[in-house]
């Protein structure tokens, strides 16, 4: 069993989604965790999939991808999905006006603190970025500590931001 | 539900600020409901919404003033179960809440973006009334609950963005083009 980490990157048409997943159907390999979105009107494809096809074969069937406005990309990963979560997770928002550096330095805040970002969206809409990340934290983590950093580091940069547990309804 | 329409003047309609504005993310101070000026400033709330397509509510910060006013109606909302018609408060809080539920959220002042909120749909809310100062208890659910307290958040200088439920809870507006009025 191998496991391929693909990208598929550019600018978006109706298809693509369904013209990957068949050229893997083809060669046997099991789509598993995949994201997909439009970034600015890209299309960004990050998935990883399974089975006995090697990296040159799953690259042969996905060539007729490439039209010269998608860029592909196949490479063999480890199989890491037992990986164990590391404490509570936690979900940080931000918003104020665009500039340079609210992901690093806030990113960087978190890191400091020993937080794993699991998850992370931003959208610069007109004047007004946003950013909302889902992080781990080590249960050994001052929240109260971090939530004051955080709120500093957003003045500095003259944003809000908020940290809040990730609210589970169990059912 | 005559006792939640105050009498207001005309108002006037003004300019609906957006995000990043400083004075949506301010705490709006306290009110003196009887002050003409907050009256005056509800009317101008109400005159704006009614113009605006869409709207089923606003508040204060949304133009420019960081004040504890706003101004909800949710008549004929489908989503909307309780319907208490116009409802215009100054310093409103939430009394009780419980049943949340998850949905889409939109903003005047966030044009671009729309976002996944836990809110709750069973609500009480306290506040009074601009001009007679009368203290009203508003019970409440569904969307009427959702529009109420999304305009009290912004009385507290919060925008929806602040209570998103996840990393991918925020949305861009799509705006689609109808293919038979292109030119």
């Amino acid at each position: 069993m191998t496991y391929l980490a693909i990208t598929v990157l550019g600018h978006d048409r109706p298809g693509i989604i369904a013209q990957t997943a068949a050229a893997l159907a083809s060669c046997g390999m099991n789509l598993e965790d995949s994201s997909m979105t439009l970034l600015r009107g890209q299309f960004a494809m990050t998935l990883i999939c399974a089975g006995d096809a090697g990296t040159a074969e799953v690259e042969a069937v996905l060539a007729p991808l490439l039209d010269g406005s998608l860029t592909v990309s196949v490479r063999e990963v480890p199989d890491e999905s037992a990986h164990p979560v590391l404490g509570d997770p936690y979900l940080i928002t931000v918003h104020g006006a665009d500039r340079l550096g609210i992901v690093a330095r806030l990113t960087g805040v978190v890191a400091e603190a020993g937080g794993n970002i699991t998850d992370l969206t931003t959208r610069l809409a007109g004047e007004l970025y946003v950013l909302a990340a889902e992080v781990d934290l080590p249960v050994t983590v001052d929240v109260a500590a971090l939530t004051d950093r955080i709120a500093q580091v957003a003045a500095e940069l003259g944003v809000d931001a908020t940290l809040r547990p990730v609210e589970r309804d169990e059912l | 539900m005559t006792d939640l329409v105050p009498a207001l003047p005309y108002g006037r309609v003004l300019e609906v600020v957006r995000a990043p504005a400083a004075v949506l993310s301010q705490p709006g101070l306290a009110v003196d409901p009887s002050d003409p000026a907050i009256v005056e400033l509800c009317a101008d709330l109400v005159a704006t919404m009614r113009v605006s397509p869409g709207c089923v509510g606003l508040a204060a910060p949304q133009v420019g003033v960081a004040a504890q006013a706003f101004c909800v109606d949710v008549s004929g909302h489908p989503k909307a179960r309780t319907q208490h018609g116009l409802i215009v408060l100054v310093n409103a809080v939430v009394a009780e809440s419980s049943r949340n539920e998850r949905a889409r959220e939109g903003c005047m002042s966030v044009p671009e973006l729309t976002g996944d909120v836990k809110r709750a749909t069973k609500l009480t809310v306290h506040g009074q009334l601009p001009g007679t100062g009368a203290s009203v208890e508003i019970h409440t659910d569904a969307f009427e609950a959702r529009a109420l307290q999304h305009e009290i958040d912004h009385c507290s200088g919060k925008l929806f963005l602040d209570r998103v439920a996840g990393a991918h809870a925020i949305h861009t507006r799509q705006v689609y083009l109808d293919p038979r009025g292109a030119q």
